[in-house]
């Protein structure tokens, strides 16, 4: 490998994740820092750590200059991005090439042709990969955008072109609501992403996220199965699987090698993952968007395929080509990771940070907790709510369920609000354990089933 | 006369302002009253409104727009 170090320019659970994978790959590993993570767990497993600046995000993590400084201060051969942050810049990828350094990701060309989701869409398309119905590019003005929606009929989503990740998009139900919120929107993506261009979907009811990982080193491409991720709040995704249940097999086929075309048609390097929504009804599927970095929920992908896909990441910078053929490629049981963030779900997911007191992690064959706490840690107000992921295998859905089910009474986390009630309570529910939920499920079964059992998640049966 | 602090309810980043490009809530001379929004505590990622929560002349910030703060910190005083 063409790499003996690596920079992570992230912090939280993702950076003890590289952190580890690094290490595992004889890597010296350098961590950066801001003031509010001097103490975190990140800094003290790297083998060297770099202050970059003040708690701040734009201060620290996301300043391009103090982390290319610490970079060749630390005189390191790469960068690895983890998700977030600086992970889908384009510049940062290409200041970090033209410093001398591997970015642990794609090319800056293939972040900005797949960043812009109107590119996206087109480039998707162009694949063989089914979109979503609704504008061919990014549309003007509300004279195209109406004509655009009595083709493909309301309700539609009005989507920023820079935006993504479940951010800069509105719903519009009517007419009325839609020439509402076209200028709004437009100027609200103006001050969000620097770019008010806007493009317009149907809206699909009561779909599902099915999302495709995919690996590339620029000549091979292969893909690890999906995901399935329908269980959000707000489009932030709560509780992940693998594979998705109930997918046929001939629909998880073409759905898979729809990911890998498109990978091949960008000559992707690196991981990344396709993103799309399922409709059972129709058995059809529509591309959404590709995010061109590790995604939070990768464990669940690993634990049924076998394949860290952080190594891979890190090898595949390293120039060398991908360890594995899609036929070496396996489902084995089934996954299932619980995002533990610090929220409090009987308070509408109020924010808690402070010191952590217990900390007790279950153990056992097929669990597995990604985490930076320890006790007597204090996770800052700075940065977002995720605490930890907890991961379970299982031989099949039913066995990885009951698996989960001992491994959250198994968790202990004091000190803080967690959501771990809230995955107690998803674990014990029926139309969970049916696989019966789509991408709204979540928000209705909280204001119907969770906010409705008196004292909380234990009491839901 | 006697002074008031305006206590943050919330550790996270304070800012004075609705948005960047937007003027502040209150500067500092302005009087408030209890429901006045004084400022916004970001906090993990989530933000959360701050009122005076008392009826006051001549607010005066005791932090800057985007500083970090404390749970129980003094965000301004006023004279009651």
């Amino acid at each position: 490998m063409t790499i003996n170090s690596v920079l992570i320019a992230n912090r939280g659970e993702i950076a003890v994740r590289i952190i580890r994978a690094a290490k595992a790959l004889g890597l010296r590993t350098v961590q950066v820092y801001s003031h509010a993570d001097a103490g975190s767990l990140a800094v003290q497993l790297a083998d060297e750590a770099i202050d970059i600046g003040p708690p701040a995000a734009k201060k620290s993590y996301l300043n391009i200059e103090a982390v290319l400084a610490a970079a060749k201060a630390a005189k390191v051969d790469a960068i690895h991005p983890g998700y977030g942050f600086l992970s889908e810049n384009a510049d940062f990828a290409e200041a970090v090439v033209a410093a001398g350094m591997k970015f642990v990701g794609p090319d800056a060309s293939a972040i900005r042709l797949l960043g812009d989701k109107v590119a996206a869409r087109q480039v998707a398309a162009r694949a063989g990969v089914p979109t979503v119905p609704g504008s061919d590019g990014r549309v003007s003005d509300v004279t195209e955008a109406a004509a655009i929606v009595a083709r493909i009929g309301l309700p539609v989503m009005i989507k920023a072109a820079a935006g993504g990740g479940g951010r800069g998009i509105r719903i519009a139900h009517t007419l009325e609501d839609f020439e509402r919120h076209f200028p709004q929107a437009s100027a609200e993506a103006a001050a969000a992403f620097g770019d008010g261009g806007l493009y317009i979907e149907k809206v699909i009811e009561k779909a599902r996220h099915v999302e495709v990982q995919i690996l590339g080193d620029g000549r091979n491409f292969v893909h690890c199965y999906e995901r399935e991720c329908s269980l959000q709040r707000r489009r932030q995704k709560v509780w992940e699987e693998a594979p998705a249940a109930g997918l046929p097999a001939d629909v998880r086929k073409s759905l898979c090698d729809s990911a890998v075309a498109l990978a091949r048609s960008v000559g992707y390097s690196g991981a990344g993952t396709v993103e799309y929504l399922y409709d059972d009804a129709s058995r059809h599927f529509y591309f959404i968007e590709v995010n061109t970095r590790i995604q939070v929920e990768h464990p669940a992908t690993e634990m049924i395929t076998g394949l860290d896909l952080v190594q891979e990441m890190l090898r595949i910078a390293g120039g060398q080509p991908l360890s594995v053929r899609q036929e070496d490629i396996s489902i084995a049981g089934h996954a299932i990771e619980c995002r533990i963030n610090a929220e409090d779900p009987h308070k509408g997911f109020m924010p808690g940070p402070g010191t952590v007191e217990t900390f007790v992690v279950p153990q056992g064959e097929g669990i597995r907790f990604d985490t930076m706490l320890f006790a007597g840690y204090t996770v800052p107000p700075f940065y977002d709510s995720l605490l930890g992921k907890l991961i379970v295998h299982g031989a099949d859905r039913a066995a990885c369920l009951a698996k989960l089910r001992t491994a959250l009474a198994g968790l202990r986390i004091t000190g803080i609000p967690t959501t771990v009630p809230l995955h107690q309570a998803l674990a014990a529910d029926a139309d969970v354990a049916a696989g019966r939920f789509h991408t709204r499920f979540l928000e209705d079964w909280l204001e119907t089933k969770f906010a409705a059992s008196p004292g909380g998640a234990r009491e839901v049966a | 006369m006697s002074k008031a602090e305006i206590k943050s309810p919330l550790p996270g980043m304070f800012y004075r302002r609705p948005s960047p490009d937007s003027a502040p809530f209150k500067n500092d001379g302005d009087a408030v009253s209890a429901t006045d929004v004084i400022g916004i505590v970001e906090v993990m990622k989530s933000f959360h409104e701050v009122t005076a929560g008392i009826d006051g002349k001549a607010i005066r910030f005791l932090v800057d727009d985007a500083d970090a703060v404390m749970a129980g910190q003094a965000l301004a005083e006023v004279e009651a």
